[in-house]
């Protein structure tokens, strides 16, 4: 039978290496069968992450062969090029131990974008009287339809080149998070959002270079959510809401 | 700051390189630009001579560099203005594309003109 | 100015560049067909207003640009960051605007 050789990054805060498996190789495998088979056979101390495996929780987030991706819905055949698979923890978080990684970081950002929904006509965050009617087809809900999926796996986070060179970037999940409450027209914290997500740590940081909507698991599109807050910001100056 | 280019191959990617390395090269140059053009301030004779001074072919093909440069970054520039003021997404694969044509086609007009 | 304030700002010189960065590659090319000489360059610009306003917010315009463009990256990919470095961004792209100015009114003058 043949074999994948697996190069599997073990360590912790302090640092670490590869370590190196022989995995066998069978016709219809996933990265994450993989890395079980190794904690199961050869290394039972490996720490990594997985939960439902089958693509809808996004706990399972590694880099495979220099990719951010879900392990349990990525085939070996896919990405082993010559049998050989290298993963690593999730890059621009830190690491606890091995293929696991502290996500408060991320989640942190999350909250600093302001990416909790605040109800418009109930400041006190009580449940209003009366349904709000918000028609699907409206462009403002369409938009924040087309980013409301995200499970906050972290594959674009650790795509993308400017949170590894600005450590205050809050990333491409928070700034899509905050894209899609500006666009609900039920939310009432539109102005204090935006100012949440602009400047050199927000919004106005990113390059376009598209690697979280490259990268997105569930094709979401925070690059251009990004630039509708650029543009939100941008237009409020003059008094536009766009 | 090393970059692994396995997760960067995609072409926005390279789209960004592109625009920050040309305008890196482009800020850099740009003062020198100023100072020689300067010259002038001493008359027609001094910027002749600068302009003379340029004349040869090394000066000349770094010249064509710095077109080429200025068209990637013109273009690339625009890419970025439709991508964050217009909200293009999709199409903006064919922008790269397009950019990268207009590159070239600066670039082998300016070589053209040196020539003629 | 805020992340936010020189964001708007390198994209609107960015507008502005590029269409004048279309009228100084055309007018080069042109200029360029047959050899460059100083005096065809000065029988355009030599009291020429029209010329001078341009390439005055011409060089204004790319200094701040460049200047903004310099901050990202350095503050990016060698963590240059803070009041004292945006200070001296700020005064490298006044430097290189008042440079091209000064060339601008040389042509203009000369």
């Amino acid at each position: 039978m043949a074999s994948l050789q697996v190069s599997v990054w073990r360590g912790d805060a302090t640092g670490g290496d590869f370590a190196r498996y022989t995995v066998p190789a069978r016709e219809n495998q996933t990265v994450l069968d993989v890395i079980s088979w190794i904690q199961r056979e050869e290394a039972p101390d490996l720490a990594y992450r997985f939960a439902c495996r089958v693509g809808m929780c996004g706990s399972c987030a590694m880099e495979v062969n220099g990719r951010a991706r879900w392990t349990c819905r990525t085939h070996v055949s896919k990405v082993a090029t010559d049998g050989v698979l290298e993963v690593r923890p999730l890059a621009n978080l830190p690491v606890i131990r091995d293929l696991a990684t502290d996500m408060a970081p991320f989640f942190d950002k999350w909250a600093r974008a302001r990416g909790t929904f605040q109800p418009k006509d109930s400041p006190d965050g009580a449940v209003p009287a009366d349904f709000a009617v918000v028609p699907p087809e409206s462009p403002k809900r369409q938009a924040a339809d087309a980013g409301i999926e995200c499970i906050g796996c972290g594959v674009c986070y650790a795509s993308c080149d400017i949170v590894a060179w600005n450590k205050d970037y809050l990333g491409p999940a928070a700034l899509n998070r905050a894209w899609t409450l500006v666009n609900d027209v039920r939310d009432g914290a539109r102005a204090d959002r935006l100012e949440a997500v602009a400047g050199d740590a927000g919004c106005h940081a990113c390059h376009s270079t598209q690697s979280c909507t490259s990268r997105c698991p569930k094709g979401l599109d925070p690059s251009g959510a990004i630039a509708g807050l650029k543009r939100s910001i941008f237009w409020s100056v003059f008094g536009i809401t766009r | 700051m090393r970059l692994d280019p396995r997760g960067r191959t995609h072409a926005a990617y390279l789209a960004f390189l592109v625009h920050r390395l040309s305008g890196l090269a482009l800020a850099l140059f740009l003062p020198l630009h100023f100072w020689a053009l300067g010259q002038a301030i001493a008359g027609e004779a001094a910027l002749e001579g600068f302009l003379r001074w340029t004349d040869s072919p090394l000066l000349k093909a770094a010249e064509t560099m710095l077109v080429a440069l200025l068209a990637a970054h013109l273009a690339g520039g625009l890419r970025v203005l439709a991508l964050e003021f217009l909200g293009w997404s999709g199409a903006q694969k064919n922008l790269v594309a397009a950019s990268a044509g207009f590159t070239l086609l600066a670039g082998l007009l300016f070589l053209l003109n040196v020539g003629a | 100015m805020s992340g936010r304030g020189l964001w708007a700002v390198q994209r609107i010189t960015a507008m502005f560049l590029a269409l004048a960065v279309l009228v100084h590659l055309a007018t080069i090319l042109v200029a360029v067909r047959g050899g460059l000489s100083a005096a065809e360059i000065l029988a355009r610009t030599q009291g020429n207003e029209a010329w001078l306003g341009f390439y005055a917010s011409f060089a204004l315009a790319a200094g701040l640009h460049g200047a903004i463009g310099l901050r990202a990256i350095a503050g990016e990919w060698l963590g240059w960051r803070g009041r004292g470095f945006d200070a001296a961004w700020l005064a490298a792209g006044l430097l290189t605007a008042a440079l091209g100015i000064r060339a601008a009114i040389g042509l203009y003058a000369a």
